[in-house]
Protein backbone atom coordinates (compact mmCIF):
# COMPACT_ATOMS: atom_id res chain seq x y z
CA UNK A 1 0.00 0.00 0.00
CA UNK A 2 1.38 3.39 -1.00
CA UNK A 3 2.41 5.78 1.79
CA UNK A 4 0.42 8.96 2.39
CA UNK A 5 2.28 12.06 1.26
CA UNK A 6 1.70 14.79 3.82
CA UNK A 7 1.09 18.02 1.91
CA UNK A 8 0.86 21.51 3.33
CA UNK A 9 -2.33 23.43 2.53
CA UNK A 10 -0.27 25.57 0.20
CA UNK A 11 2.75 24.23 -1.67
CA UNK A 12 5.13 26.08 -3.97
CA UNK A 13 5.07 23.99 -7.09
CA UNK A 14 5.80 24.55 -10.74
CA UNK A 15 3.32 23.12 -13.25
CA UNK A 16 5.28 19.92 -13.65
CA UNK A 17 5.35 19.20 -9.91
CA UNK A 18 1.64 19.98 -9.69
CA UNK A 19 0.98 17.39 -12.43
CA UNK A 20 3.23 14.81 -10.74
CA UNK A 21 1.40 15.14 -7.43
CA UNK A 22 -1.99 14.88 -9.14
CA UNK A 23 -0.88 11.64 -10.86
CA UNK A 24 0.42 10.35 -7.52
CA UNK A 25 -2.86 11.15 -5.78
CA UNK A 26 -4.79 9.45 -8.59
CA UNK A 27 -2.82 6.24 -7.82
CA UNK A 28 -2.28 5.51 -11.48
CA UNK A 29 -1.77 1.80 -12.31
CA UNK A 30 0.60 2.31 -15.26
CA UNK A 31 2.71 5.28 -16.31
CA UNK A 32 4.67 4.53 -19.50
CA UNK A 33 6.85 7.42 -20.58
CA UNK A 34 9.70 8.67 -22.70
CA UNK A 35 10.69 11.96 -21.07
CA UNK A 36 11.09 15.08 -23.23
CA UNK A 37 11.71 18.73 -22.34
CA UNK A 38 9.85 20.59 -20.87
CA UNK A 39 7.59 17.78 -19.60
CA UNK A 40 10.50 15.66 -18.29
CA UNK A 41 10.11 16.57 -14.58
CA UNK A 42 6.52 15.25 -14.53
CA UNK A 43 7.63 11.66 -14.99
CA UNK A 44 10.95 12.28 -13.21
CA UNK A 45 9.13 13.41 -10.06
CA UNK A 46 6.71 10.53 -10.48
CA UNK A 47 9.60 8.04 -10.62
CA UNK A 48 10.95 9.65 -7.47
CA UNK A 49 7.60 9.21 -5.67
CA UNK A 50 7.57 5.59 -6.76
CA UNK A 51 11.11 4.93 -5.53
CA UNK A 52 10.14 6.41 -2.16
CA UNK A 53 7.07 4.23 -1.71
CA UNK A 54 4.32 6.71 -2.50
CA UNK A 55 3.00 4.82 -5.54
CA UNK A 56 1.78 1.24 -5.97
CA UNK A 57 1.54 1.20 -9.79
CA UNK A 58 3.99 0.32 -12.54
CA UNK A 59 6.39 2.71 -14.25
CA UNK A 60 7.60 1.75 -17.72
CA UNK A 61 10.41 3.59 -19.46
CA UNK A 62 9.53 3.12 -23.15
CA UNK A 63 11.85 3.29 -26.17
CA UNK A 64 10.09 6.30 -27.74
CA UNK A 65 6.97 8.41 -27.34
CA UNK A 66 5.26 6.18 -29.90
CA UNK A 67 6.17 3.25 -27.67
CA UNK A 68 5.13 5.09 -24.51
CA UNK A 69 1.62 5.81 -25.76
CA UNK A 70 1.40 2.28 -27.20
CA UNK A 71 2.18 0.88 -23.73
CA UNK A 72 -0.47 3.20 -22.28
CA UNK A 73 -3.01 1.90 -24.81
CA UNK A 74 -2.23 -1.72 -23.93
CA UNK A 75 -2.37 -1.05 -20.21
CA UNK A 76 -5.63 0.87 -20.53
CA UNK A 77 -7.24 -1.84 -22.66
CA UNK A 78 -6.07 -4.38 -20.07
CA UNK A 79 -8.09 -2.44 -17.50
CA UNK A 80 -5.82 -0.02 -15.62
CA UNK A 81 -5.78 3.68 -14.75
CA UNK A 82 -3.12 5.09 -17.09
CA UNK A 83 -1.29 8.39 -17.58
CA UNK A 84 1.83 9.87 -19.17
CA UNK A 85 3.36 13.17 -20.26
CA UNK A 86 5.03 14.58 -23.36
CA UNK A 87 5.83 17.70 -25.41
CA UNK A 88 6.48 18.88 -28.95
CA UNK A 89 8.44 16.44 -31.12
CA UNK A 90 7.52 13.63 -28.75
CA UNK A 91 3.87 14.54 -29.09
CA UNK A 92 4.30 14.50 -32.86
CA UNK A 93 5.77 11.00 -32.68
CA UNK A 94 2.83 9.92 -30.51
CA UNK A 95 0.25 11.32 -32.90
CA UNK A 96 -0.60 8.07 -34.69
CA UNK A 97 -1.25 6.28 -31.42
CA UNK A 98 -3.34 9.17 -30.05
CA UNK A 99 -6.01 8.38 -32.64
CA UNK A 100 -5.91 4.71 -31.56
CA UNK A 101 -6.41 5.67 -27.91
CA UNK A 102 -9.47 7.81 -28.60
CA UNK A 103 -10.93 5.44 -31.21
CA UNK A 104 -10.58 2.51 -28.82
CA UNK A 105 -12.26 4.69 -26.15
CA UNK A 106 -9.41 4.33 -23.65
CA UNK A 107 -9.43 6.93 -20.84
CA UNK A 108 -5.71 7.75 -20.81
CA UNK A 109 -4.51 11.05 -19.27
CA UNK A 110 -1.75 12.80 -21.22
CA UNK A 111 -0.03 15.85 -19.78
CA UNK A 112 1.10 17.96 -22.73
CA UNK A 113 3.59 20.61 -21.72
CA UNK A 114 3.18 22.79 -24.78
CA UNK A 115 6.33 23.45 -26.78
CA UNK A 116 7.17 24.62 -30.28
CA UNK A 117 7.71 22.06 -33.04
CA UNK A 118 10.92 22.31 -35.15
CA UNK A 119 12.48 23.12 -37.49
CA UNK A 120 14.19 25.17 -36.25
CA UNK A 121 14.55 23.07 -33.11
CA UNK A 122 13.21 24.90 -30.08
CA UNK A 123 12.47 23.74 -26.52
CA UNK A 124 10.30 26.68 -25.44
CA UNK A 125 6.58 27.09 -25.16
CA UNK A 126 4.09 27.68 -27.92
CA UNK A 127 0.88 25.89 -28.84
CA UNK A 128 1.98 23.99 -31.96
CA UNK A 129 1.69 20.57 -30.30
CA UNK A 130 -1.70 21.37 -28.75
CA UNK A 131 -3.01 22.47 -32.16
CA UNK A 132 -1.61 19.35 -33.79
CA UNK A 133 -3.74 17.22 -31.47
CA UNK A 134 -7.02 19.03 -31.98
CA UNK A 135 -8.57 16.54 -34.43
CA UNK A 136 -7.34 13.45 -32.60
CA UNK A 137 -10.56 12.78 -30.68
CA UNK A 138 -9.12 13.61 -27.24
CA UNK A 139 -10.63 15.93 -24.68
CA UNK A 140 -8.26 18.93 -24.44
CA UNK A 141 -8.23 21.03 -21.26
CA UNK A 142 -6.05 24.12 -21.04
CA UNK A 143 -4.30 25.39 -17.91
CA UNK A 144 -3.01 28.89 -17.22
CA UNK A 145 -0.91 28.23 -14.07
CA UNK A 146 0.26 25.37 -11.77
CA UNK A 147 -2.94 25.50 -9.69
CA UNK A 148 -4.96 24.82 -12.84
CA UNK A 149 -2.60 21.97 -13.76
CA UNK A 150 -3.14 20.31 -10.39
CA UNK A 151 -6.93 20.68 -10.45
CA UNK A 152 -7.40 19.81 -14.12
CA UNK A 153 -5.35 16.62 -13.79
CA UNK A 154 -7.56 15.40 -10.96
CA UNK A 155 -10.62 16.36 -12.98
CA UNK A 156 -9.34 14.67 -16.13
CA UNK A 157 -9.36 11.18 -14.58
CA UNK A 158 -12.86 11.68 -13.23
CA UNK A 159 -14.21 12.83 -16.59
CA UNK A 160 -12.32 10.48 -18.91
CA UNK A 161 -13.00 7.32 -16.97
CA UNK A 162 -16.76 7.89 -16.70
CA UNK A 163 -18.49 5.03 -18.52
CA UNK A 164 -20.65 7.46 -20.52
CA UNK A 165 -17.47 9.10 -21.82
CA UNK A 166 -14.48 6.74 -21.97
CA UNK A 167 -12.37 9.23 -23.95
CA UNK A 168 -8.75 10.20 -23.26
CA UNK A 169 -7.84 13.68 -22.02
CA UNK A 170 -4.90 15.97 -22.66
CA UNK A 171 -4.11 18.45 -19.91
CA UNK A 172 -2.19 21.33 -21.47
CA UNK A 173 0.17 23.79 -19.82
CA UNK A 174 2.66 26.23 -21.32
CA UNK A 175 6.23 24.97 -21.52
CA UNK A 176 8.53 26.72 -19.00
CA UNK A 177 6.17 29.66 -18.44
CA UNK A 178 3.87 27.35 -16.45
CA UNK A 179 5.82 24.09 -16.26
CA UNK A 180 8.96 25.57 -14.69
CA UNK A 181 7.62 28.62 -12.84
CA UNK A 182 7.07 27.81 -9.16
CA UNK A 183 3.87 29.33 -7.87
CA UNK A 184 1.52 28.90 -4.96
CA UNK A 185 -0.75 25.86 -5.27
CA UNK A 186 -3.54 25.07 -2.82
CA UNK A 187 -3.61 21.32 -2.31
CA UNK A 188 -6.14 18.67 -1.45
CA UNK A 189 -5.14 15.89 0.92
CA UNK A 190 -4.44 12.50 -0.67
CA UNK A 191 -7.76 10.97 0.39
CA UNK A 192 -9.87 13.99 -0.59
CA UNK A 193 -8.18 14.15 -4.01
CA UNK A 194 -8.61 10.39 -4.55
CA UNK A 195 -12.26 10.48 -3.55
CA UNK A 196 -12.87 13.37 -5.93
CA UNK A 197 -11.42 11.31 -8.80
CA UNK A 198 -13.14 8.11 -7.70
CA UNK A 199 -12.18 4.46 -7.85
CA UNK A 200 -11.21 3.26 -11.33
CA UNK A 201 -14.02 1.18 -12.79
CA UNK A 202 -12.83 -1.02 -15.65
CA UNK A 203 -14.88 -1.46 -18.82
CA UNK A 204 -14.33 -4.08 -21.52
CA UNK A 205 -11.00 -4.86 -19.85
CA UNK A 206 -8.91 -7.56 -21.43
CA UNK A 207 -7.93 -9.01 -18.05
CA UNK A 208 -11.56 -9.99 -17.40
CA UNK A 209 -10.89 -13.51 -18.66
CA UNK A 210 -14.48 -14.69 -18.24
CA UNK A 211 -15.63 -12.04 -20.75
CA UNK A 212 -13.06 -12.16 -23.54
CA UNK A 213 -12.97 -9.06 -25.72
CA UNK A 214 -11.14 -8.07 -28.88
CA UNK A 215 -9.67 -4.55 -28.91
CA UNK A 216 -8.21 -2.78 -31.94
CA UNK A 217 -10.39 -4.26 -34.67
CA UNK A 218 -10.48 -3.29 -38.33
CA UNK A 219 -13.56 -1.81 -39.97
CA UNK A 220 -13.81 -0.64 -43.57
CA UNK A 221 -16.40 1.43 -45.43
CA UNK A 222 -19.10 -0.78 -43.95
CA UNK A 223 -18.80 0.25 -40.26
CA UNK A 224 -15.92 2.71 -39.78
CA UNK A 225 -18.22 5.72 -40.25
CA UNK A 226 -20.63 4.50 -37.55
CA UNK A 227 -17.85 4.01 -35.00
CA UNK A 228 -16.42 7.47 -35.67
CA UNK A 229 -19.91 8.97 -35.39
CA UNK A 230 -20.45 7.31 -32.02
CA UNK A 231 -17.10 8.61 -30.77
CA UNK A 232 -17.88 12.16 -31.94
CA UNK A 233 -21.33 11.93 -30.35
CA UNK A 234 -19.82 11.08 -26.96
CA UNK A 235 -17.30 13.91 -27.25
CA UNK A 236 -19.98 16.40 -28.28
CA UNK A 237 -22.81 15.48 -25.91
CA UNK A 238 -21.46 13.83 -22.75
CA UNK A 239 -18.20 15.64 -21.99
CA UNK A 240 -19.16 19.27 -21.32
CA UNK A 241 -21.93 18.36 -18.80
CA UNK A 242 -19.55 15.96 -17.03
CA UNK A 243 -16.81 18.60 -16.84
CA UNK A 244 -19.34 21.12 -15.48
CA UNK A 245 -20.43 18.62 -12.83
CA UNK A 246 -16.78 18.07 -11.85
CA UNK A 247 -16.19 21.85 -11.75
CA UNK A 248 -19.15 22.19 -9.40
CA UNK A 249 -17.92 19.52 -7.03
CA UNK A 250 -14.38 20.89 -7.11
CA UNK A 251 -15.78 24.24 -6.07
CA UNK A 252 -17.47 22.65 -3.07
CA UNK A 253 -14.22 20.89 -2.11
CA UNK A 254 -11.73 23.67 -2.76
CA UNK A 255 -13.64 26.92 -3.24
CA UNK A 256 -12.02 27.30 -6.64
CA UNK A 257 -14.37 28.16 -9.50
CA UNK A 258 -13.62 26.93 -13.01
CA UNK A 259 -15.80 27.50 -16.08
CA UNK A 260 -16.16 25.87 -19.48
CA UNK A 261 -15.32 29.29 -20.92
CA UNK A 262 -13.36 31.61 -18.62
CA UNK A 263 -14.55 35.22 -18.85
CA UNK A 264 -12.76 38.09 -17.14
CA UNK A 265 -14.09 41.66 -17.06
CA UNK A 266 -16.58 40.58 -19.72
CA UNK A 267 -19.84 41.84 -18.18
CA UNK A 268 -20.12 44.95 -20.34
CA UNK A 269 -16.91 44.59 -22.34
CA UNK A 270 -16.85 46.29 -25.73
CA UNK A 271 -13.52 44.82 -26.80
CA UNK A 272 -12.17 41.39 -25.93
CA UNK A 273 -9.08 39.26 -26.37
CA UNK A 274 -9.56 35.49 -26.72
CA UNK A 275 -6.46 33.45 -25.90
CA UNK A 276 -5.09 30.36 -24.19
CA UNK A 277 -2.49 29.28 -21.66
CA UNK A 278 -0.41 31.62 -19.53
CA UNK A 279 -1.27 34.49 -21.92
CA UNK A 280 -4.74 34.62 -20.33
CA UNK A 281 -3.21 35.89 -17.08
CA UNK A 282 -1.04 38.48 -18.87
CA UNK A 283 -4.04 39.68 -20.85
CA UNK A 284 -6.08 39.91 -17.65
CA UNK A 285 -3.46 42.17 -16.09
CA UNK A 286 -3.67 44.51 -19.09
CA UNK A 287 -7.45 44.30 -19.04
CA UNK A 288 -7.47 45.42 -15.38
CA UNK A 289 -5.19 48.35 -16.21
CA UNK A 290 -7.52 49.45 -19.00
CA UNK A 291 -10.59 48.98 -16.85
CA UNK A 292 -9.07 51.34 -14.28
CA UNK A 293 -8.92 53.93 -17.08
CA UNK A 294 -12.57 53.33 -17.94
CA UNK A 295 -11.95 51.24 -21.05
CA UNK A 296 -14.30 48.26 -21.25
CA UNK A 297 -11.74 45.62 -22.24
CA UNK A 298 -12.27 41.97 -21.32
CA UNK A 299 -10.53 38.63 -21.70
CA UNK A 300 -11.97 35.27 -22.69
CA UNK A 301 -9.82 32.25 -21.89
CA UNK A 302 -10.35 28.88 -23.54
CA UNK A 303 -10.55 26.28 -20.76
CA UNK A 304 -11.95 23.37 -22.79
CA UNK A 305 -10.45 23.40 -26.29
CA UNK A 306 -11.95 20.04 -27.30
CA UNK A 307 -14.84 19.51 -27.32
CA UNK A 308 -15.04 23.16 -28.43
CA UNK A 309 -17.77 24.98 -26.45
CA UNK A 310 -19.25 26.70 -29.49
CA UNK A 311 -22.47 27.94 -27.87
CA UNK A 312 -20.88 29.00 -24.56
CA UNK A 313 -18.17 31.00 -26.30
CA UNK A 314 -20.63 32.73 -28.61
CA UNK A 315 -22.60 33.66 -25.51
CA UNK A 316 -19.51 35.01 -23.73
CA UNK A 317 -18.71 37.28 -26.70
CA UNK A 318 -22.23 38.29 -27.73
CA UNK A 319 -22.07 41.91 -26.57
CA UNK A 320 -18.57 42.70 -27.88
CA UNK A 321 -17.96 45.14 -30.72
CA UNK A 322 -14.42 44.03 -31.53
CA UNK A 323 -12.67 40.76 -30.74
CA UNK A 324 -9.07 39.66 -31.22
CA UNK A 325 -8.17 35.97 -31.35
CA UNK A 326 -4.59 35.24 -30.33
CA UNK A 327 -2.96 32.15 -31.81
CA UNK A 328 0.38 30.87 -30.52
CA UNK A 329 1.04 28.44 -33.38
CA UNK A 330 2.20 29.23 -36.88
CA UNK A 331 -0.95 28.91 -38.99
CA UNK A 332 1.16 27.95 -42.01
CA UNK A 333 -1.07 29.07 -44.82
CA UNK A 334 -4.33 30.32 -43.30
CA UNK A 335 -5.75 32.29 -40.38
CA UNK A 336 -5.09 31.05 -36.85
CA UNK A 337 -7.14 28.09 -35.62
CA UNK A 338 -8.68 30.13 -32.82
CA UNK A 339 -9.77 32.79 -35.36
CA UNK A 340 -11.57 30.09 -37.33
CA UNK A 341 -13.15 28.59 -34.20
CA UNK A 342 -14.42 31.93 -32.92
CA UNK A 343 -15.61 33.01 -36.37
CA UNK A 344 -17.47 29.69 -36.62
CA UNK A 345 -19.02 30.19 -33.18
CA UNK A 346 -20.20 33.74 -33.98
CA UNK A 347 -21.19 33.45 -37.63
CA UNK A 348 -24.87 32.52 -37.30
CA UNK A 349 -25.50 34.73 -34.27
CA UNK A 350 -26.76 38.33 -34.12
CA UNK A 351 -23.31 39.76 -33.45
CA UNK A 352 -21.81 42.44 -35.65
CA UNK A 353 -18.46 42.23 -33.90
CA UNK A 354 -15.29 42.88 -35.87
CA UNK A 355 -12.99 39.86 -35.61
CA UNK A 356 -9.20 39.96 -36.09
CA UNK A 357 -6.33 37.55 -35.60
CA UNK A 358 -2.89 37.95 -34.01
CA UNK A 359 -0.08 35.42 -34.26
CA UNK A 360 2.25 35.75 -31.25
CA UNK A 361 4.81 34.09 -29.04
CA UNK A 362 6.15 31.42 -31.39
CA UNK A 363 9.04 29.41 -29.96
CA UNK A 364 8.56 30.93 -26.51
CA UNK A 365 8.77 34.61 -27.53
CA UNK A 366 7.28 36.63 -24.64
CA UNK A 367 3.85 38.12 -25.05
CA UNK A 368 4.49 41.55 -23.51
CA UNK A 369 1.97 43.84 -21.89
CA UNK A 370 3.01 46.46 -24.46
CA UNK A 371 1.89 44.13 -27.28
CA UNK A 372 -1.41 43.50 -25.51
CA UNK A 373 -1.96 47.27 -25.08
CA UNK A 374 -1.37 47.65 -28.84
CA UNK A 375 -3.92 44.94 -29.58
CA UNK A 376 -6.54 46.52 -27.31
CA UNK A 377 -5.93 49.94 -28.94
CA UNK A 378 -6.51 48.43 -32.36
CA UNK A 379 -9.65 46.70 -31.08
CA UNK A 380 -10.96 50.01 -29.79
CA UNK A 381 -10.58 51.61 -33.20
CA UNK A 382 -12.26 48.57 -34.81
CA UNK A 383 -15.12 48.90 -32.32
CA UNK A 384 -15.45 52.62 -32.96
CA UNK A 385 -15.57 52.37 -36.76
CA UNK A 386 -17.43 49.06 -36.93
CA UNK A 387 -14.93 47.87 -39.53
CA UNK A 388 -11.57 46.17 -39.61
CA UNK A 389 -9.10 49.07 -39.43
CA UNK A 390 -6.05 46.76 -39.46
CA UNK A 391 -5.08 43.79 -41.57
CA UNK A 392 -7.09 40.69 -40.59
CA UNK A 393 -4.05 38.73 -39.47
CA UNK A 394 -1.00 40.35 -37.88
CA UNK A 395 2.20 38.97 -36.40
CA UNK A 396 2.91 40.68 -33.10
CA UNK A 397 6.24 40.79 -31.23
CA UNK A 398 8.09 39.93 -34.45
CA UNK A 399 11.43 41.55 -35.43
CA UNK A 400 11.77 43.21 -38.85
CA UNK A 401 9.15 44.81 -41.10
CA UNK A 402 5.52 44.45 -40.06
CA UNK A 403 4.03 41.16 -41.26
CA UNK A 404 0.30 40.91 -41.92
CA UNK A 405 -2.19 39.27 -44.27
CA UNK A 406 -5.70 39.78 -45.65
CA UNK B 1 -25.29 -6.66 -37.44
CA UNK B 2 -25.41 -5.17 -40.93
CA UNK B 3 -28.57 -3.26 -39.91
CA UNK B 4 -26.95 -1.64 -36.85
CA UNK B 5 -26.96 2.15 -36.65
CA UNK B 6 -24.10 4.20 -35.20
CA UNK B 7 -25.62 4.10 -31.72
CA UNK B 8 -25.97 0.32 -31.62
CA UNK B 9 -22.34 -0.80 -31.62
CA UNK B 10 -20.31 -1.26 -28.47
CA UNK B 11 -18.03 1.72 -27.88
CA UNK B 12 -14.39 1.45 -28.86
CA UNK B 13 -15.32 -0.94 -31.70
CA UNK B 14 -14.70 -3.89 -29.40
CA UNK B 15 -15.84 -7.31 -30.49
CA UNK B 16 -16.70 -10.24 -28.28
CA UNK B 17 -15.42 -13.62 -29.47
CA UNK B 18 -18.03 -15.53 -27.43
CA UNK B 19 -21.72 -15.13 -26.72
CA UNK B 20 -21.96 -14.52 -23.00
CA UNK B 21 -19.67 -15.59 -20.20
CA UNK B 22 -17.07 -18.29 -20.76
CA UNK B 23 -14.69 -19.95 -18.38
CA UNK B 24 -11.80 -22.29 -19.12
CA UNK B 25 -12.58 -22.25 -22.84
CA UNK B 26 -9.41 -24.20 -23.65
CA UNK B 27 -10.98 -27.48 -22.53
CA UNK B 28 -13.97 -27.06 -24.90
CA UNK B 29 -13.59 -28.26 -28.49
CA UNK B 30 -13.90 -25.44 -31.04
CA UNK B 31 -17.12 -26.80 -32.54
CA UNK B 32 -18.75 -26.80 -29.08
CA UNK B 33 -17.73 -23.26 -28.08
CA UNK B 34 -20.32 -20.49 -28.01
CA UNK B 35 -18.61 -18.37 -30.64
CA UNK B 36 -20.34 -15.08 -31.40
CA UNK B 37 -21.53 -14.07 -34.87
CA UNK B 38 -18.61 -11.63 -35.12
CA UNK B 39 -16.04 -14.33 -34.34
CA UNK B 40 -14.00 -15.38 -37.35
CA UNK B 41 -14.87 -18.99 -36.52
CA UNK B 42 -18.45 -18.19 -37.53
CA UNK B 43 -17.42 -16.93 -40.96
CA UNK B 44 -16.32 -19.15 -43.86
CA UNK B 45 -13.31 -17.97 -45.82
CA UNK B 46 -13.28 -21.00 -48.10
CA UNK B 47 -13.58 -18.79 -51.18
CA UNK B 48 -10.16 -17.23 -50.49
CA UNK B 49 -8.62 -20.56 -51.51
CA UNK B 50 -7.30 -21.45 -54.98
CA UNK B 51 -5.65 -24.71 -54.00
CA UNK B 52 -6.71 -27.07 -51.24
CA UNK B 53 -4.86 -29.71 -49.23
CA UNK B 54 -6.26 -33.25 -49.39
CA UNK B 55 -5.54 -35.82 -46.70
CA UNK B 56 -4.68 -39.49 -47.28
CA UNK B 57 -5.30 -41.07 -43.90
CA UNK B 58 -3.47 -44.37 -44.55
CA UNK B 59 -0.13 -42.56 -45.00
CA UNK B 60 -0.41 -40.38 -41.87
CA UNK B 61 1.83 -41.21 -38.90
CA UNK B 62 0.10 -38.65 -36.59
CA UNK B 63 3.27 -36.69 -36.02
CA UNK B 64 1.10 -33.52 -35.62
CA UNK B 65 3.51 -31.35 -37.60
CA UNK B 66 0.65 -30.03 -39.77
CA UNK B 67 -1.43 -29.26 -36.69
CA UNK B 68 1.41 -27.31 -35.09
CA UNK B 69 2.40 -25.40 -38.23
CA UNK B 70 -1.04 -24.49 -39.62
CA UNK B 71 -1.32 -20.70 -39.18
CA UNK B 72 -5.13 -20.79 -39.13
CA UNK B 73 -5.84 -23.71 -36.78
CA UNK B 74 -7.46 -25.49 -39.73
CA UNK B 75 -6.02 -28.95 -39.06
CA UNK B 76 -8.50 -30.91 -36.97
CA UNK B 77 -6.85 -33.24 -34.53
CA UNK B 78 -8.36 -35.22 -31.64
CA UNK B 79 -6.36 -37.10 -29.01
CA UNK B 80 -3.23 -36.56 -31.08
CA UNK B 81 -4.84 -38.26 -34.10
CA UNK B 82 -5.11 -36.29 -37.33
CA UNK B 83 -8.75 -36.20 -38.47
CA UNK B 84 -8.86 -33.84 -41.42
CA UNK B 85 -8.91 -30.26 -42.66
CA UNK B 86 -11.33 -27.49 -41.65
CA UNK B 87 -12.24 -26.31 -45.17
CA UNK B 88 -14.27 -23.35 -43.86
CA UNK B 89 -11.11 -21.69 -42.57
CA UNK B 90 -8.21 -23.22 -44.55
CA UNK B 91 -6.83 -20.61 -46.97
CA UNK B 92 -4.75 -23.04 -48.98
CA UNK B 93 -1.31 -21.80 -47.95
CA UNK B 94 0.23 -25.28 -48.31
CA UNK B 95 2.36 -25.19 -45.17
CA UNK B 96 0.83 -28.47 -43.90
CA UNK B 97 1.96 -30.17 -47.11
CA UNK B 98 5.45 -28.68 -46.83
CA UNK B 99 5.97 -30.01 -43.30
CA UNK B 100 4.41 -33.45 -43.84
CA UNK B 101 7.36 -35.86 -43.35
CA UNK B 102 6.03 -39.11 -44.87
CA UNK B 103 6.94 -40.48 -48.31
CA UNK B 104 4.73 -40.11 -50.16
CA UNK B 105 3.11 -37.26 -48.19
CA UNK B 106 -0.19 -37.77 -46.38
CA UNK B 107 -1.17 -34.20 -47.42
CA UNK B 108 -0.93 -32.86 -50.98
CA UNK B 109 -2.17 -29.68 -52.68
CA UNK B 110 -4.77 -29.88 -55.48
CA UNK B 111 -6.74 -27.32 -57.46
CA UNK B 112 -9.83 -26.23 -55.51
CA UNK B 113 -12.17 -27.88 -58.04
CA UNK B 114 -10.35 -31.28 -57.95
CA UNK B 115 -12.53 -34.25 -56.95
CA UNK B 116 -11.44 -35.69 -53.61
CA UNK B 117 -12.43 -39.29 -54.37
CA UNK B 118 -10.56 -39.38 -57.66
CA UNK B 119 -7.44 -37.76 -56.23
CA UNK B 120 -7.34 -40.08 -53.22
CA UNK B 121 -7.63 -43.05 -55.60
CA UNK B 122 -4.74 -41.72 -57.75
CA UNK B 123 -2.55 -40.81 -54.74
CA UNK B 124 1.19 -41.55 -55.28
CA UNK B 125 2.00 -45.06 -54.07
CA UNK B 126 4.53 -45.95 -51.42
CA UNK B 127 7.77 -47.13 -53.05
CA UNK B 128 8.15 -50.90 -52.55
CA UNK B 129 11.23 -53.09 -53.03
CA UNK B 130 9.76 -54.24 -56.38
CA UNK B 131 9.20 -50.79 -57.81
CA UNK B 132 12.72 -49.84 -56.83
CA UNK B 133 14.18 -52.80 -58.75
CA UNK B 134 12.22 -51.79 -61.86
Amino acid sequence: MADIFELRDYEVWDGNMAASHALRQAQVDVVAAYPITPSTPIVENYGNFMANGYIDGEYILAESEHGAMSCCIGASAAGGRVATATSSQGFALMLETLYSASGMRLPIILNVVNRAIGAPLNVNGDHSDMYMGRDSGWIQIDCYNPQDVYDMNLLAFRVSEDHDIRLPTMVHQDGFMTSHTAQRVKTLSDDVAYNFIGEFKPMNDMLDLDHPVTHGVQTEEDWHFEHKARQHHALMSAVIPKIQEAFDELKVLSGRQYNIVESYNMNDAEVAIVCMGSSVETALEVSNELLAKGIKAGVVGIRVFRPFPLVEIADALKSCKAIATLDRSSPNGTVGALFNEIAGALFNTNTHAVLTNYIYGLGGRDLTKASLHTIYRELESNAESGNVTTPLQQFIGLRGPKLSFF
Amino acid sequence: MIENGWNQFEIGSVLRPFSGEVSDVSVIQPEDRLYSASNSFSVSVADWRIEKPLFKKELCIDCQFCWIYCPDMSIISRDKKMIGVDYDHCKGCGICVQVCPTTPKALLMFPEQADEEIELAQWPKKETQETKEN
